[in-house]
């Protein structure tokens, strides 16, 4: 791997790793405030309308740490992967300017009407702009799980004669069947991620005993849209993507299990390190039979091993590969246990006064942002060494014209710069919890006069 | 159909410059005609629930040159690297400094942020002026259609410039001041008072400025590059677009002379989407000039994508654009009038 190459797959990975962090808290936020809307509108309770006012602020801050680390993705394809842009600009140059003329006016254009116009909205008008805010935000992951998908597994184009793809079929790209389970997966995780910072924050108040109220609506809805999310994350979303990556990229998945030799009654390794020199795992902890019985529903099915492809082919890198599918699945298991738990002492009417449940529902906070990476982490690097995934390589995609040099210039401007961003989010947020969801005046806009929006 | 998506990618840009133009202009001037933090809290609320959408024009607009000119993204976008990423450092401390304020209430941490503003929109107003300047004067494009700008070389506009020479820099300077001539006009539009008084009379102040820079940098321009009236003498036409330049800063000095906000800031928007016009009639149908070879230039024929996604493109374009503007005209009639009223809550 030469330097040029590794300094633009580190640019890329590094802002896109640190942008995604906040686009999931807000996608997972946003059905979460309409929930509460909504709970606000059917009960008249002004409980909710304070939660979904105190998580709005959480979500404003987090929406605009994701728009200004989230313009810098765009920028990046030109800029870093002036090859990759090229050729393939004719197909995911589609869903990359969707995104921008659906989603973002959509959603800049009712943010601000939702954070600042409650008093000149009415009480369904306001709602409305809550949902608009939600379907922007969860519209531009579609597109963005679109262009992703493309390159996972690339539909609906055909090859000119100069190696340029273009599209053939503007819904075949759109409605990729790589895409679409692909978008449940992630919005699962999205929405996982919402439900742990809620539960999280009511737990806390409650064990720190301020707002306690307010706590315990903000923990029973996480224990209740979470235990949806958690298990649809694993099962089917889960189930079906690994299959259809089993099928589709078979030497993925091998690295992913660290499978180094085909085998029939192929185990699933649980635990265990891959040594990629050695070809073997070292200290297994495996359950046998059952990688073939999750992908082909058989105990004795035969499952590819990396033996079976070139080692041009491989996924670059193993160990991190297999890491990171092991730690994003271990952890969906994890939240599925804990969500259970929650659920069944909620239902027993014990939820609130068991303390180390509260614990570990504090606890739990930094998990979902970790098992998001590390599923992203898992599909990226899983496609490598493929940019378009058979197609074309990653290392002929990159800013020939850009050195190395000139990239890791960038590279350390972008990590000083997040450092910052990243203190300012995490200030400003624990200042927000620590004040509180009180009951205080909307803020409103005071310019120009009021007008009546149904 | 070429033709349209050029025109297309040239509205959007166009759109850009005048919209988020003005929030540049009261980010570069908030920190000079405000006196009190009042003020300044006045002036960023005129721009508050608004700059958001009008950022999207450059993603959007960004997103549709790469939809339909692929090879000018890629080659721009890498050939233009340094600037780029400074200019996205820059929209990060502006969107830092606008938004995260309101959270924070304590005179450190507002002078922070003030500082955030004003810097990131002055060096943004500069850097644009210059990346059009770099566009009309052309690039020394290689015969894989790629190239590489450090920041500067000899200052020199000859065939392996750098991202800033003379000429540049004049565009630069240009652009600075126009933008700051709109956002002062957009700004008076939304106050009232005193303050509203001060930017009227920077705006009074500006105007020789503008109007000057503007005759400098088309001389500028006809003495680098000559080739740029080529399309005007094809079609004689177009002589119409700086006939309308010059009428529109006229227009902004009677307006300014009679006091009339709203005359004022529709000529500065006039004056914007003209010179973006005229730059963009005389560069057509070459995207991006080579400053070595012109049969090395970057054109619309050969940059643009396939015929099916420019076709189908036209349909959900215009649809999704139609729907957004629509939302731009909401978002703006709610927000009309003057700011009034406490600072409490400065409005998005």
């Amino acid at each position: 791997m030469n330097d040029a190459l590794m300094i633009h797959r580190l640019h890329f990975a590094f802002t896109a790793t640190f942008h995604y962090l906040f686009p999931q808290l807000t996608m997972g936020l946003a059905p979460l405030i309409v929930i509460f809307k909504t709970m606000y509108l059917r009960t008249n309770n002004p409980l909710y309308n304070r939660a979904a006012r105190f998580w709005a602020k959480v979500f404003g801050i987090s929406f605009v740490m994701g728009v200004v680390t989230g313009i810098p993705m765009e920028f990046e394809f030109g800029t870093n992967w002036a090859e990759f842009s090229r050729v393939t600009g004719g197909v995911i140059g589609q869903p990359l300017v969707m995104e921008g003329v659906f989603s973002f006016f959509l959603e800049s254009a009712f943010l601000g009407m939702f954070l600042y116009g409650e008093q000149r909205l009415s009480r369904l008008g306001h709602w409305g702009a809550a949902f608009a805010v939600f379907a922007g935000s969860w519209l531009s992951g579609f597109f963005i799980i679109v262009t992703d998908a493309w390159m996972q597994h690339p539909v609906a184009f055909d090859r000119a004669a100069d190696g340029t793809f273009h599209v053939t079929s503007f819904w075949g790209v759109l409605m990729n069947p790589w895409a679409l389970i692909q978008y449940a997966h992630n919005m699962c995780g999205a929405l996982t991620t919402g439900v742990f910072v809620v539960g999280a924050v009511g737990a806390y108040y409650i064990l720190e005993n301020v707002f306690v109220e307010q706590g315990r609506a903000f923990l029973k809805l996480a224990v209740l849209a979470g235990l949806f999310s958690c298990i649809v994350q694993i099962f089917p979303t889960g189930d079906i993507h690994g299959r259809l990556m089993a099928s589709q990229q078979p030497a993925t998945t091998a690295g992913m299990e660290g499978l180094f030799k085909t085998e029939v009654g192929a185990p699933v390794v649980l635990m265990g390190q891959p040594d990629a020199e050695n070809q073997r795992i070292d200290n297994p902890l495996a359950a046998n039979k059952v990688l073939s019985f999750l992908i082909y529903g058989t105990t004795t099915a035969k499952v590819k091993g990396l033996n079976e492809f070139p080692k041009t082919d491989w996924p670059t890198n193993i160990p991190l590969l297999y890491y990171s599918y092991h730690i994003m699945a271990g952890l969906g298991t994890m939240f599925v246990a804990v969500m259970a738990c929650g659920a069944f002492l909620l239902w027993r009417g014990k939820l609130y006064s068991t303390r180390w449940i509260l614990w570990i529902y504090l606890l739990c906070l930094p998990f979902p942002f970790i098992a998001n990476t590390a599923g992203w982490m898992t599909a990226e690097i899983g496609r490598q060494p493929w940019v378009v995934y058979g197609l074309m390589r990653t290392a002929d995609g990159y800013s020939k014209y850009v050195s190395a040099g000139n990239g890791l210039f960038t590279l350390l401007g972008f990590m000083g710069l997040y450092v910052i961003l990243a203190i300012l989010f995490l200030f400003l947020v624990r200042r927000t919890i620590e004040h509180g969801p009180v009951e205080e005046p909307a803020a409103e806009i005071t310019s120009g006069k009021p007008v009546s929006v149904a | 159909m070429l033709l349209i998506w050029f025109w297309l990618v040239a509205i959007m840009l166009t759109g850009y410059v005048v919209l988020d133009g003005f929030d540049l202009g009261v980010g570069a001037l908030h920190l000079l005609v405000a006196r009190t933090e009042e003020e300044r809290l006045t002036l960023i609320r005129t721009i508050g629930p608004v700059w958001d959408g009008n950022e999207v024009w450059l993603l959007a607009g960004g997103g549709t040159l790469y939809f339909a000119f692929p090879l000018l993204y890629a080659s721009g976008f890498s050939g233009f690297y340094l600037p780029l990423m400074m200019v996205l450092w820059l929209l990060i401390l502006r969107g830092i400094g606008v938004e995260l304020r309101m959270f924070l209430h304590s005179t450190v941490w507002s002078g922070l942020f003030n500082g955030c503003f004003g810097f990131a929109s002055l060096l943004l107003a500069i850097f644009y002026g210059a990346a059009l300047g770099n566009v009309i004067r052309g690039v020394p494009l290689q015969a894989d259609h790629y190239f590489f700008l450090p920041l500067w070389t000899d200052w020199k506009t000859g065939p392996q410039p750098g991202i800033l020479d003379w000429y540049t820099v004049i565009a630069g300077v240009l652009a600075l001041a126009a933008l700051v001539l709109h956002g002062a006009n957009y700004a008076a539009l939304k106050t009232s008072g005193d303050l509203n008084v001060r930017l009227r009379r920077t705006a009074g102040r500006l105007w020789p400025v503008v109007a000057a820079l503007t005759l400098i940098s088309l001389a500028a321009t006809l003495y680098i590059r000559p080739t740029v009236l080529h399309n005007y003498q094809a079609l004689p036409l177009l002589y119409v677009i700086p006939v309308l330049v010059a009428a529109s800063l006229g227009s902004i000095w009677i307006a300014l002379r009679r006091g009339n906000e709203r005359a004022a800031f529709l000529s500065s928007c006039s004056y914007l989407i003209c010179m973006m016009v005229g730059a963009a009639a005389a560069v057509y149908p070459n995207l991006l000039v080579s400053s070595t070879d012109p049969a090395l230039n970057i054109t619309i024929y050969n940059a643009h994508s396939g015929e099916h996604a420019l076709a189908v493109g036209l349909i959900w374009w215009t649809f999704g654009m139609a729907v957004a503007v629509g939302y731009f005209v909401f978002v703006y009639r709610m927000f009309r009038g003057k700011i009034t009223g406490s600072s409490q809550g400065y409005g998005h």
